[in-house]
């Protein structure tokens, strides 16, 4: 797979000079830091998808939104291609540096501007850590609802950019409903601000638009985010199952039962095993899936929720079900499902996260193409899974220093995006498209929907600027790629430019 | 490989008749780009007077109708954007199933196309979110008469820009929505109403403190001396926070009319003009000459005034929010009913527009002169 920039696929870029780009650079702003030395850029060369390295040409780390400002002005001007980063945590490269490009590191802008309680409202730089969010507030009994698992490190920044999700997504939204206002530079070093401290703004929602935009129509430079009570109960019960399937339809029936549980995860076989070796969370390792649900409210009505909850998942033929008698018990639970990756990790030299989403129905069928994926590859899957809203985080077990396993990861991972989108799903359901998923969302979208795509880019960077390469790819990318939808190897609109 | 939709209608005939009239539709978008011809959007009429009028060809949207796909399990519903509202909220009621947003119908005729492009919200909004976060998908006409699918039916989809929320409240300006993909919640156990007097100072103040609680709390108006509440969720903690209030019991019916605006205050027997004020939410009483009805817990006010709308957009602006102008022009309100924009903000709405619809045929005009 060809992930790095090839500007046959992805667009020319306009050739520049380092060493005239950084002069320009050091005189317009000289109290930046601006590193341009190989040992200097080296950190920076990948972002969570430690797979994919490129060293990018210069590294700035402003600390004002003047230095921004003047700093997207002369990129502009010079044509230079601009690839913001938050704390590079992010698993799809969305951040992955180019070679001729600026990495634009926002960790400097790290202040919790103001707590707002009686808002309920924070206002923070995009450098802030998420959980950072939630322990500045938890004084005032409110909290930040999306919860990323890598929410010790990742920041509000990314999260905006990216749209992430989290465990708790299906009662409590996305980052997109959790977020009411945005600052924003645009590549021509404007400043504007979307969405209001109200619940809306006039005008066209921009800020839906730039929420999970991967940093490609502007730089976020600060964010107001809604704030919740904590719940005064949060209970977590346990099912364990002998049968995939069973646990899978135990989740419909949940849901058909009228529950919305604020969490409801589920872990095949392998996944319970390398959580359990690793982090002694108490899972039943003789399971074939278990599913952890997680109740929360005023306490009357997660008592109630929880004795509802209990008697469907006996009818769904539950062989045993646990349910958390402390705190200490259910963070112990949680503990499990939140380092499933690294405790995959532990398993494995190395393993590739997958990001479908699927309609929950369609559990079974993906579940054994899986399966039959991992069968005929021979490398192991481990399936991880946000069951309440549909989001599989598939982990692909192999050896990248076999040659070869890296490239038969990557083809069985495709593969699983493609089963996730023929079922009705999604590509990516928190992870975003980025650099890794470029080539699949050929698969998700038709030439004339990449095209809609292109024109609403094309509206707010009409040199390409911003973060080239990433989210969406041109059609030309698709036709090599091999897309499902060039009928015949026609291109539509054959008198469109390619880039 | 090919990409399935799940476009399995209940009944196929429908499924056919849904193609033909889409087809159709996309004709006379065609015809209207080659000509340029300006075309006025029209779903049931029932909010035509929310925004600038709008002169053009007429596209009808209320021939393309009907339920595509619901299963209640995954709490998604698919239809089309000429759909009667009533027929699509009386469908997620026989599951014992909602819009949690609660959208405002103006009339019996409300199709769901209209009520996503204006992107109206009920009295739940501040608590379960607006019409724009249930939004999971949708079909849209581009300006070239192609219908394409943005979005999805599942819950969580980060696949390219966010096209199906862009469209929520843009009022057709940048294509036609054909159909429409919801996220859909259950009906809670238990509701109840109260109504307690008290000063809207004293109510503001609650509810700052309340909103700090992990309360049952789905609606909050204040109006005429008294705070009114809704009480949504399981049938402990509301019967528990009911008692905890205290106050009289009120009729549920009561949110139904303040959506619909048919609450005593939203009479057109006066001259006054009626205004949306929309406010963050520990905004204190604004000194404006008029009659107030605070919904949304404060967060969106309902003010009948003579005052000009400089001087509201003025006070709005100035705590942090922004005002619309619901009585139409002709009628005697603002010339322009939406707040204006930001030179940088508006600057990228017409590039937007350019893009998107370059021959300026999808409603021109309707939310700012020359978008």
């Amino acid at each position: 797979m060809n992930i790095l920039y090839d500007e046959q696929l992805d667009g020319a870029l306009t050739r520049v000079d380092k060493a005239a780009v950084l002069d320009d650079l050091q005189q317009a702003l000289p109290d930046m830091t601006l590193l341009h030395r190989e040992e200097d850029l080296r950190p920076f060369e990948c972002d969570g998808l430690s797979a994919y390295r490129v060293m990018p040409m210069l590294v700035a780390m402003p600390h004002t939104l003047d230095q921004v400002e003047t700093l997207m002005r002369h990129c502009h001007a010079l044509g230079v291609p601009v690839v913001t980063r938050g704390a590079g945590t992010g698993l799809s490269g969305g951040a992955l540096p180019l070679e001729q490009g600026v990495l634009l590191v926002m960790s400097r802008f790290a202040k919790i501007l103001e707590v707002d309680p009686d808002a309920r409202t924070a206002r923070v730089q995009p450098g802030v850590r998420n959980l950072a969010i939630s322990e500045a507030a938890a004084p005032h009994g409110l909290y930040y609802a999306p919860d990323p698992s890598s929410q010790i490190a990742c920041s509000i920044g990314g999260n905006v950019a990216e749209n992430a999700g989290g465990v708790h997504c299906l009662k409590y939204g996305l980052t997109v409903h959790n977020v009411l206002r945005i600052e924003v530079i645009t590549i021509e070093g404007e400043r504007m601000t979307l969405g209001s401290e109200a619940f809306d703004a006039p005008g066209f929602d921009l800020l839906a638009l730039f929420t999970g935009s991967e940093g490609m129509l502007g730089v976020i430079t600060e964010i107001t985010v809604k704030l919740l009570p904590k719940p005064e109960s949060a209970k977590v019960l346990m099912a364990s199952f002998d049968d995939v399937e069973k646990a899978g339809k135990a989740v419909g029936d949940i849901i058909a039962a009228g529950i919305v549980p604020g969490g409801l995860e589920m872990m095949d076989k392998l996944a319970i095993k390398a959580a359990e070796d690793f982090v002694k969370a108490g899972y039943p390792t003789e399971a074939e899936a278990i599913l952890l649900c997680e109740l929360d409210g005023v306490e009357a009505d997660v008592d109630d929720d929880c004795n509802t909850v209990r008697g469907v998942l006996e009818a769904a033929g539950a062989t045993d079900i646990a349910q958390a008698r402390d705190d200490a018990e259910r963070a112990r639970f949680w503990a499990g499902r939140k380092n499933a990756f690294p405790a995959v990790g532990r398993m494995s030299p190395d393993y590739y996260c997958m990001d479908g989403t699927i309609p929950r129905r369609e559990l079974p069928r993906v579940l054994m193409g899986i399966a039959r994926l991992s069968e005929e590859s021979g490398l192991p899957v481990a399936n991880v899974f946000h069951a309440g809203d549909g989001n599989m985080h598939p982990l692909i077990l192999f050896d990248a220093n076999k040659p070869g396993e890296l490239e038969l990861a990557e083809d069985v991972g495709g593969k699983i995006l493609e089963l996730c989108v023929e079922a009705g799903g999604s590509i990516t359901g928190e992870h975003g498209v980025g650099r890794e998923k470029i080539n699949q969302m050929c698969s998700q979208f038709q030439p004339d929907e990449l095209s809609v795509f292109h024109a609403v880019k094309s509206a707010f960077d009409a040199s390409r600027l911003l973060n080239p390469g990433k989210n969406i790819p041109t059609l030309q990318r698709c036709a090599e790629f091999g897309a499902m939808h060039v009928h015949k190897g026609e291109l539509p609109h054959p008198d469109l430019p390619r880039f | 490989m090919t990409r399935t939709h799940h476009e399995q209608d209940a009944h196929p005939v429908q499924a056919e008749r849904g193609q033909d009239i889409a087809e159709q539709l996309c004709e006379q978008v065609r015809r209207a780009d080659a000509n340029a011809t300006p075309l006025r959007i029209a779903g049931g009429g029932t909010k035509a007077f929310y925004g600038r009028p709008v002169e053009g060809e007429t596209l009808s949207l209320t021939e393309h109708h009907g339920i595509v796909h619901y299963d209640p399990v995954e709490l998604v519903v698919s239809v089309r954007a000429g759909t009667p509202l009533t027929e699509l909220e009386a469908a997620l009621d026989a599951e014992g199933q909602r819009l949690p947003f609660e959208p405002p119908h103006f009339g019996p005729d409300a199709t769901v196309g209209g009520a996503v492009a204006t992107g109206l919200s009920g009295p739940r909004r501040p608590w379960a979110g607006a019409a724009r976060d249930f939004v999971l998908g949708c079909r849209l006409i581009t300006h070239d008469g192609k219908q394409l699918r943005f979005g999805g039916e599942v819950m969580k989809n980060v696949a390219g820009y966010d096209l199906s929320r862009l469209m929520v409240g843009a009022q057709g300006t940048l294509g036609v929505l054909t159909e429409i993909s919801f996220k859909v919640l259950p009906r809670p156990a238990a509701t109840r109403s109260l109504r307690l007097e008290m000063p809207v100072e004293t109510a503001l103040e609650r509810l700052a403190e309340w909103g700090r609680q992990p309360l049952p709390l789905t609606a909050a108006a204040w109006h005429d001396g008294a705070l009114h509440l809704r009480l949504e969720g399981g049938t402990s903690s509301v019967a528990a926070t009911a008692e905890r209030l205290g106050g009289d019991t009120l009729e549920a019916e009561f949110w139904n009319n303040l959506r619909e605006q048919r609450l005593a205050f939203f009479g057109d027997d006066d001259s006054r003009a009626l205004w949306r004020l929309s406010l963050p939410n520990n905004t204190p009483a604004l000194a404006l000459d008029g009659d107030m009805l605070y919904d949304w817990g404060g967060a969106q006010r309902w003010l009948k005034t003579t005052a000009d709308a400089e001087t509201i957009r003025e006070a709005a602006a100035r705590a942090g929010g922004h005002a619309t102008c619901y009585t139409p022009h002709a009628q005697g309100g603002a010339r322009d009913p939406f707040t204006p924009l930001s030179p940088v903000v508006a600057k990228y709405h017409r590039q937007l527009k350019a893009k998107l619809d370059p021959n300026g045929i999808f409603n021109p005009g309707r939310l700012y002169e020359g978008l």
